[in-house]
This record gives structure tokens, C-alpha cells and sequence, in this order.
């Protein structure tokens, strides 16, 4: 499934993304991972648990209104329920033990130039990129 | 409260820019990492911007404040030791990004305006969180 190019979007959002994480840390002092959010809900009587849950509401809610708005977000998931399945199941698992993922490494961690964060990130972004090329092209790549 | 407040308005900076950066749609996420057939460089640029904008505020939010706004201290992560739960937990997290498309960030945002088939993902994901936190409860035998 081909998908369009969109430079401007994704530049924006991105820096929508970096904005966060900089508002985040500038009025709570606080690293804005996604990992260690949804823990407020895995753990709601961890004393985080409340503003990490106010960060996830905002985060589906944002989004929710905007397409209610009339704004329009490209989506397309060209998995089966079973990749589904087991992609989040092995997400799950990874990014516990990883105590981070995406957001938190890759964006807050590598902006501190955190060398587990370093290593982290290029370990997952390998490990996707092979994973995709397997799945798609086989293993003759 | 001002910490719940400033909470949600960090959540709804980063859920918007996951949206309209195309990070919560599968398609474009697994194109990017199929430089072999139908890529999409987008999310380079998602990377890029995000990277550049958290580095600079970073360096400007711990260069002119003691302190955050609403709190005493910048909470910071403190661990250092690269390990193979760091490594290996992070192999586990590519291989399933590959398989289904979502990574955590980008799949909450994407609840809120796709929000099946996001459910199973995150259901699952939520699974693999506590199968995960219940392991690493389990006493460890010392190495030997």
C-alpha cells in the first residue's frame, strides 16, 4: 500500500511532538514518555498516576475533536487482527523491559543525548526495519 | 491540579502532533521502513523535527530554571547501565513495531479518531505490560 509523501505534516508534527515533551519538562519537570504513562493506568495508585492519566486524555481527546472539527488524519492499518495481536503483545513486553519506547527514548532521551536512550533507539529502529523487510520481501531482502 | 493541568495540556501538544505527523497510521509508519518497496521518508522528518525542537527546549528549559514551574525538581531518569533488558527489550519492541505498525506513542493518539482496529493493539499492548511487570517481579536466581 503506498502511502504520500508529506514533508510539511510530519516536519509540523514532529515539532508538535518536541513542543510536548519541552512543556512537560519546563512546568512538571517530567520526561514525556508514553511507556511510563500508560503505567498510570497499570498502576493507578502510583501518586503519578493522575497527571499521567490527564497526559493520555488529552492525548486521545486532541485528536478526537480535531477529526470532529472537519480535520483529517491519513489512516490505513494493512495488518491482520492476529499481527495485531501479537505486535502489541511483544510491544508491551519490549518496552517494559526497555523502560521506554519511541517517545520516550527516541525523542526525550536522545534530545538528552542519553546513551541508553542512544542504544535503545538504534536497537528498535534495526529491529522494525528488519522486521518489515522479512515480512514483506522474505529473507533473500 | 496545575501538574494535572499542564499534564493534559502537554498530552493534547503531543496527541495533535502524532496525528498530523501520520505516526498513528500503520501504513505510513511500516512504508518507512520499507525502503525496498513502497517507502515513505515522512517519518524522517517527524524524527527530525521532534529531536530538534526537544533538544533546543530542553537546553533552554535547564539553562535559565532551577526548577520546573509546578514542581521542586527535574525528574530525570537516573539509570546508566546498558543491559540486556535495555537491549533485548527494545529488539522485542522493533520486532513487534514491525509486525503491527503502532508503537505506543503513536497508537493512543490514534484511539481517538481510528478507534478500531487501535483497541486490539493497545488491549494486547496492555497485556504485554503486565505480563512484563509481573516477570520482573518474579525473585531473580543471583548469577552465579
Amino acid at each position: 500500500m503506498i502511502t504520500e509523501f508529506t514533508p510539511l505534516a510530519s516536519l509540523a508534527g514532529g515539532i508538535l511532538i518536541g513542543l510536548a515533551a519541552v512543556i512537560l519538562m519546563a512546568l512538571n519537570g517530567r520526561i514525556a514518555g508514553m511507556t511510563a504513562m500508560l503505567g498510570g493506568v497499570l498502576q493507578p495508585q502510583h501518586p503519578d498516576s493522575p497527571w499521567r492519566i490527564a497526559f493520555l486524555a488529552g492525548a486521545i481527546a486532541a485528536p478526537m475533536i480535531a477529526t470532529r472539527m472537519g480535520a483529517e488524519f491519513g489512516f490505513a492499518a494493512p495488518t491482520t487482527g492476529a499481527m495485531l495481536a501479537v505486535g502489541g503483545l511483544l510491544v508491551g513486553i519490549g518496552v517494559t523491559y526497555a523502560s521506554g519506547c519511541t517517545s520516550g527514548h527516541g525523542v526525550c532521551g536522545m534530545a538528552r543525548l542519553s546513551p541508553r536512550s542512544i542504544v535503545a533507539t538504534a536497537t528498535f529502529m534495526v529491529t522494525t526495519f528488519a522486521t518489515v523487510t522479512v515480512i514483506r520481501h522474505g529473507f533473500g531482502g | 491540579m496545575q501538574r494535572i493541568l499542564s499534564a493534559l495540556l502537554a498530552g493534547v501538544v503531543f496527541g495533535l502532533g502524532i496525528a498530523l505527523s501520520g505516526m498513528a497510521n500503520p501504513a505510513k509508519v511500516m512504508n518507512f521502513f520499507d525502503p525496498l518497496g513502497t517507502w515513505d521518508p515522512s517519518l524522517a522528518f517527524v524524527m527530525g523535527g521532534a529531536l530538534t525542537t526537544a533538544a533546543i527546549g530542553y537546553r533552554v528549559v535547564f539553562g535559565t530554571r532551577r526548577a520546573p514551574l509546578f514542581d521542586t525538581t527535574f525528574h530525570l531518569p537516573t539509570a546508566r547501565t546498558i543491559d540486556l533488558r535495555l537491549v533485548g527489550g527494545s529488539a522485542l519492541f522493533g520486532l513487534g513495531w514491525g509486525i503491527a505498525g503502532f508503537c505506543p506513542g503513536g497508537a493512543v493518539p490514534a484511539l481517538g479518531f481510528a478507534p478500531w482496529p487501535t483497541a486490539l493493539f493497545l488491549i494486547s499492548m496492555g497485556a504485554g505490560m503486565l505480563i512484563a511487570r509481573r516477570l520482573q517481579a518474579l525473585p531473580r536466581p543471583t548469577t552465579a
